[in-house]
């Protein structure tokens, strides 16, 4: 196998849990560093020979450049592509490789040594006569003088790590003291994300929209933009749903912003794939951001408007072939949309990271112009190490209507059973109105959702169609579990009402009545299937039964969002109302740990009084730090953990008095 | 928005249906008015006599009244007659014995007023699903004596039970009684022990079911815990010999009702009962789940329910199942859920004994009963109480015709004084016993561990195994590589080395697999199919053990 043949393989599989991943070229097949945990996760399996680079923790795996180095040699690797984060952007990795004699597949050292230090990217990209956000060009020294620089910008402003990138270590203050609590968090991560705690301060635009231009240059001093992706939908300044192309941009801004990405490339000699972000405000005014010199994770919804596969042209620019492209022959043909879907819990600030055993999965692949990419299957384990990434989930349409019809209908489609994950936030997104009409920008869900997301609001309508639909559910498992088969006793079998199989379809269609309203449900009733597809007044629809209990319980998730519906008989129902309310635990004095992670530091001890907001400790999980505060003021009565605890979900930390 | 009223549509099934409710099956025993006056009476009193069943029947059906009704409501908690309701298919209840009444004539018992049609239990035989049962709920309410058990309320119970034996279906008891009658003295005595016998004639006979909704205490809880499985409701019933009152006075101890026989103490603690649900519709729908999985009697076979799960579904979750670490501990209700027909598990003893799980699913739509050590608890090891447990369990399974699956990853018995001091060696050779003893078809999976003493007891090859898989990750040894190189290697140097050895001689299924111990090495994606074919074939299996009037099981 050519490597060239093999790059589509390893592109599915470069989205493996947020790009955790380091390929190597050998001599012909594919080869493909591991930590031990992932040993059995998809992307080992499919390449042609696996080499593990060490244990979980990435400082001693995917971080650990001797490792890495070391597998290339064992194999003999020709090159090395590098995926997404870890390694993606570390010029001392490409360094050092070069000197091994391996090829890095992306640019050259000098360009991710300037695109990657945001200080000096700022001040080639205004040397390139690109428009940039006017800040402070230097390193920030501490708290204090960060709050000197933000006051002479004038609020707001964003504090980012200098070595940043995909969020992580990046604040916004509105006044002093959120500058100072923003510099301490922000250097924190930055050091346990990026290995480096130098800081800049800049403006902050409001409401603007995120838009990136992905660029793609040779080592013969050719470039060319392949359009743009919008990006706007994000949380904590993480993106969730991308978009190629964006329905904001007219094709004069949007040939303005590729020629500057195009200018800034040129200006670093840029060599391989690349993306330069912009912020667009409403005025469509575009600032430069930053450039990624790597493949970006939404890297796929190019590809589908343009048709070029991203990985193959960069290792065609990596072997030092030109450009087979000419500005003039990238098109934009229809519409991508890509989801990012997380093993989060969306209920808790649009997604805090949530772990497990991915009991039952299923990507829907089977939908047309929909691609999955992932490197997990049943069976395998979300754990804390790593981004919670789940898979990148993308649809095409020649419309954009149409790829986001197809995208609701995979998000419907997608079975996910052992982990939370964030589909009903997905789901709703794509469907929101302002969504629809494109009115976007990356204020969008604190802007949507004000109090946080709580899943999909019923009509009236839905709510009928989702009760009638439990309500069939739980009559064609009532009327199954009284059909037995095989040898019973001689009297049953000639009882008339045990039904044999050859009478199953008979309840396909159900007639129900709520309360003088009449609803029809059909289906096949296959209650195995982790799917269920219904038609509810003709209405075809995909629903899941996430759980049915003897009792009556059943959950469904409906229209993204899942449901906790109970369906009892008349006669029970009538007599439930004098069984006992069962009262839950009083949570207001205990501090639980929202999502499984680590305890970075622990700021209270038994005895201290806190008040109500103020720090308890933090926690960190998938990288990101989390500041647990008191919901009261209270006496501190117990302290249940301490720095460098690794807690899981609902583990108590503090008791309050 | 709970009552939904259901329309179904289809005429074929709307007539299947309707025949369920208008085919109660007609008793030959029941109710029957007989007149024992003198025969010249007959004529004129025959209308008084109509008079008189309608007022007995409404009295009886009527139970303590109204406000009778309401108060054990407030309490949280359904009235006899609707908890057997609520438990059978509508309207296939067939009431027994509704105009007996108690006999005792001592206190002043013997007045009108003290006396009650059908005293304080209701008794019949109604439908599960279709499928025939026996019941009995006693009647704690404060007018018929608070349920206490007289000599007429034992012989209702006694006369099912007769029945249930002849025409083999089983009986659930829905207990919630005072206890003994003291008025009666003796007789109600007499009537307890009429039950126990009866409870254990009927053992290993037709299965019976005990649920405990209220209190249970004295000599009363026998009768549950001769039946083979206890459930019990929590925050409304308790299971004791003596009350608190009594414990305080004897032992000086405090304690209260819910500590000392709650759901959560012999759920959890004593291992006495196997289950507790919410509240009473909950313990009730549950049953109904739970009875699908039985087979009526001894001489039925494992009921096979239509399953729309396809047998030859490949797992691959399993095949990651298992860490790569043998040190790791994984979950075996994950491979659990994931062989079983629709992931259903109806886990028995889910809070008694956890290093152990023993439950009831359907494969291809067929009843089996499921035993696997659990690695997540105690390293999955055997001890007292897992071995009771799991001991318990298997004679439950071979005594009513339900083919076992054993899940095997066991790292031995539990050492220690404590182990030994409570009887490890008793306890632990009931396991073995049971599945040594155990004819149903019995089918073992070892996902890793099978170390030891413990690897002969978990359904092995050489207890009669009929099918016995290893996935590639088993290891069958003596014991651990370490433990066994110290003693191997005692004082050699090397032991790293030897160690490497032993774990490249004997990690893995090859020993077993050479000697046929195992039939084959299977992928655990494949289990569940290669389990379902199994079972079909194994569904005609016969063998008996030799004659005898009962085994001395070591108790």
């Amino acid at each position: 196998m050519s490597p060239l043949r093999s790059s589509p393989v390893f592109r599915s599989a470069s989205g493996s849990r947020g790009g955790q991943s380091h390929c190597l070229w050998t001599q012909s097949p594919l080869t493909r560093a591991f930590v031990s945990p992932s040993l059995r996760l998809v992307h080992v399996k499919m390449a042609d020979e696996a080499v593990c680079v060490g244990p979980a923790p990435t400082n001693k795996s995917y971080l650990n450049m001797d490792a890495i180095l070391e597998a290339a040699r064992q194999t003999g690797a020709q090159a090395v592509h590098p995926g997404y984060g870890f390694l993606s952007e570390n010029k001392e990795f490409a360094r050092r490789l070069a000197a091994h004699g391996v090829t890095f597949i992306g640019p050259d050292t000098h360009a991710i040594q300037a695109m990657g230090d945001k200080i000096e990217s700022k001040l080639i990209a205004k040397k390139a006569k690109v428009n940039t956000i006017p800040g402070f060009d230097g390193v920030v020294k501490d708290a204090e003088e960060a709050v000197r620089i933000a006051g002479e910008i004038g609020y707001p402003v964003m504090i980012k790590a200098s070595a940043g990138g995909g969020g992580k270590g990046m604040r916004i203050a509105w006044n002093d003291e959120e500058t100072r609590e923003g510099f301490r968090f922000s250097s924190q991560e930055a050091a346990s994300s990026f290995g480096d705690d130098r800081l800049l301060i800049e403006k902050f635009i409001d409401n603007p929209r995120h838009i990136e231009i992905q660029v793609l240059a040779d080592k013969h001093g050719n470039a060319l933009w392949l359009n743009e992706r919008e990006c706007s939908i994000q949380r904590r300044n993480q993106k969730v749903v991308e978009e190629a192309p964006s329905t904001f941009l007219d094709p004069e801004t949007r040939c303005a912003m590729g020629e500057q990405a195009v200018s800034l490339a040129k200006a670093v000699q840029y060599s391989s794939a690349g993306t330069v972000e912009f912020l667009v405000d409403s005025k469509k005014n575009f600032y430069f951001l930053e450039m990624n010199t790597r493949l970006q994770v939404e890297h796929p919804i190019t590809e589908c408007i343009t048709g070029l596969d991203l990985v193959q042209q960069m290792i065609r620019v990596a072997k030092g072939y030109p450009l087979q492209h000419r500005q003039a022959d990238i098109p934009i043909n229809g519409w991508a949309i890509e989801s990012r879907v997380y093993a989060e819990d969306p209920y808790k600030s649009f997604g805090l990271p949530s772990i497990g055993r991915l009991s039952q999965y299923q990507e829907p692949v089977n939908i047309p112009a929909v691609r999955v990419d992932s490197g997990i299957q049943e069976g395998s384990d979300i754990s804390i190490y790593y981004d919670p990434m789940i898979s990148k989930l993308v649809t095409y349409g020649s419309t954009r209507a149409e790829a986001l019809q197809r995208m609701e209908e995979a998000l419907d489609n997608y079975v996910i059973r052992g982990v939370t994950h964030n589909i009903p936030l997905l789901r709703e997104i794509i469907t929101h109105p302002r969504f629809v009409s494109g009115d976007i920008s990356t204020k969008f869900l604190q802007e949507v959702y004000p109090e946080g997301f709580k899943g999909h609001q019923l009509s009236d309508s839905e709510r009928w169609e989702l009760l009638a639909t439990a309500v069939a559910l739980f009559v064609a498992a009532q009327l199954r579990s009284q059909r037995f088969l095989g040898n019973l006793s001689d009297e049953l079998e000639t009882c008339s009402h045990v039904c044999l199989p050859g009478n199953s379809l008979v309840c396909r269609f159900l007639q129900v009545d709520l309360d003088g309203k009449r609803v029809d449900v059909s289906s096949e009733w296959n209650l195995a299937s982790a799917l269920l597809p219904v038609t509810v007044n003709g209405t075809q629809r995909t629903v899941q039964c996430l759980s049915r209990s003897a009792s009556g319980e059943i959950d469904l998730q409906y229209l993204g969002t899942s449901y906790k519906l109970r369906v009892l008989s008349k006669l029970a129902a009538a007599l439930n109302k004098h069984m006992p309310e069962k009262v839950p635990e009083d949570t207001s004095s205990i501090l639980r740990s929202p999502m499984p992670g680590s305890v970075v530091a622990v700021s209270v001890k038994a005895g201290d009084t806190v008040a109500e907001g103020q720090e308890i400790c933090v926690i960190e999980a998938m990288k990101m730090q989390n500041s647990m505060t008191a919901a009261k003021t209270a006496k501190v009565k117990s302290v249940h953990c301490n720095a460098g605890d690794t807690v899981g979900e609902g583990d108590l930390l503090v008791e309050l008095e | 928005m709970a009552a939904l009223k259901v329309v179904r549509s289809g005429s074929r099934l709307l007539n299947g249906f309707q025949s369920l409710l208008n085919n109660p099956r007609k008793v030959t025993c029941g109710v029957a008015a007989t007149v024992t006056k003198h025969p010249r009476w007959y004529c004129v009193s025959h209308l008084s006599v109509q008079e008189r069943i309608e007022r007995k029947r409404k009295a009886a059906l009527s139970g303590g009244g109204q406000q009778r009704i309401e108060a054990q409501h407030r309490r949280g908690k359904l009235t006899a007659r609707e908890r057997v309701e609520l438990l059978l298919d509508p309207d296939s209840f067939v009431e027994y014995d509704m105009f007996v009444e108690h006999r005792c004539s001592d206190f002043g018992m013997e007045a009108d007023h003290n006396k009650y049609p059908g005293d304080s239990v209701v008794t019949g035989q109604g439908r599960i699903n279709g499928r025939l049962v026996y019941v009995f709920s006693q009647v704690k309410d404060f007018t018929v004596f608070g349920g206490s058990l007289s000599g007429a309320h034992a012989q209702k119970i006694c006369k099912i039970m007769d029945q249930a034996m002849m025409v083999g279906a089983p009986v659930i008891g829905l207990n919630d009684s005072g206890g003994a009658r003291i008025q009666e003295g003796v007789e109600s005595l007499a009537g307890y022990a009429d039950i126990f016998l009866r409870n254990v004639m009927a053992s290993g006979v037709i299965p019976q079911i005990s649920l405990i909704m209220g209190p249970c205490a004295g000599g009363a809880v026998y009768s549950p815990a001769l039946t083979d499985f206890t459930f019990m409701v929590k925050d409304t019933s308790y299971l004791f010999i003596t009350g608190p009152d009594v414990v305080k006075s004897v032992t000086n101890e405090d304690v209260t009702q819910e500590e000392l026989g709650g759901a959560k103490t012999h759920t959890a603690v004593s291992g006495v009962a196997h289950k507790a649900f919410e509240n009473d519709i909950d313990a009730l729908l549950n049953l109904r789940e739970f009875f699908n999985f039985l087979p009526l009697s001894n001489k039925d076979s494992a009921p096979i329910t239509e399953c729309h799960d396809p047998s030859d579904r490949l797992v691959p979750g399993l095949d990651t199942v298992v860490p790569l670490e043998t040190t790791k501990a994984y979950d075996m209700l994950d491979i659990i859920h994931g062989i079983a027909d629709e992931r259903e598990f109806f886990e028995i003893m889910p809070n008694y004994a956890k290093n152990i799980v023993v439950g009831f699913a359907r494969m291809n739509g067929r009843t089996v009963g499921i035993v696997g050590n659990q690695p997540k608890v105690a390293s999955g090891c055997l001890d007292i109480n897992s071995s009771v447990k799991g001991a318990r369990f298997v004679r439950f399974c071979d005594a009513f015709n339900i083919p076992i699956i054993t899940f095997v990853d066991v790292p031995g018995f539990l050492p220690g004084t404590a182990q030994e001091y409570g009887g490890i060696i008793r306890h632990g050779a009931k396991l073995l016993f049971a599945f040594a003893e155990a004819t149903v078809p019995k089918i073992t999976v070892i996902t890793r561990k099978a170390y030891g003493g413990a690897y002969d007891v978990m359904s092995s090859k050489h207890l009669r195994g009929d099918v016995n898989y290893a996935w590639p990750s088993a290891e069958v040894a003596v014991m651990g590589a370490k433990g066994a190189v110290q003693i191997i290697f005692r004082g050699k140097e090397n032991q790293a080395e030897a160690e490497a050895e032993y774990v490249e001689k004997f990690a893995n299924p090859f020993p077993a697999a050479v000697r046929g111990f195992v039939d084959d090495i299977i992928q655990p994606s494949m289990t569940r199919k290669r389990i379902c074919r199994d079972l079909e074939v194994l569904a005609s299996k016969k063998q008996a053990n030799p004659w005898k009037k009962h085994a001395n099981i070591p108790l």
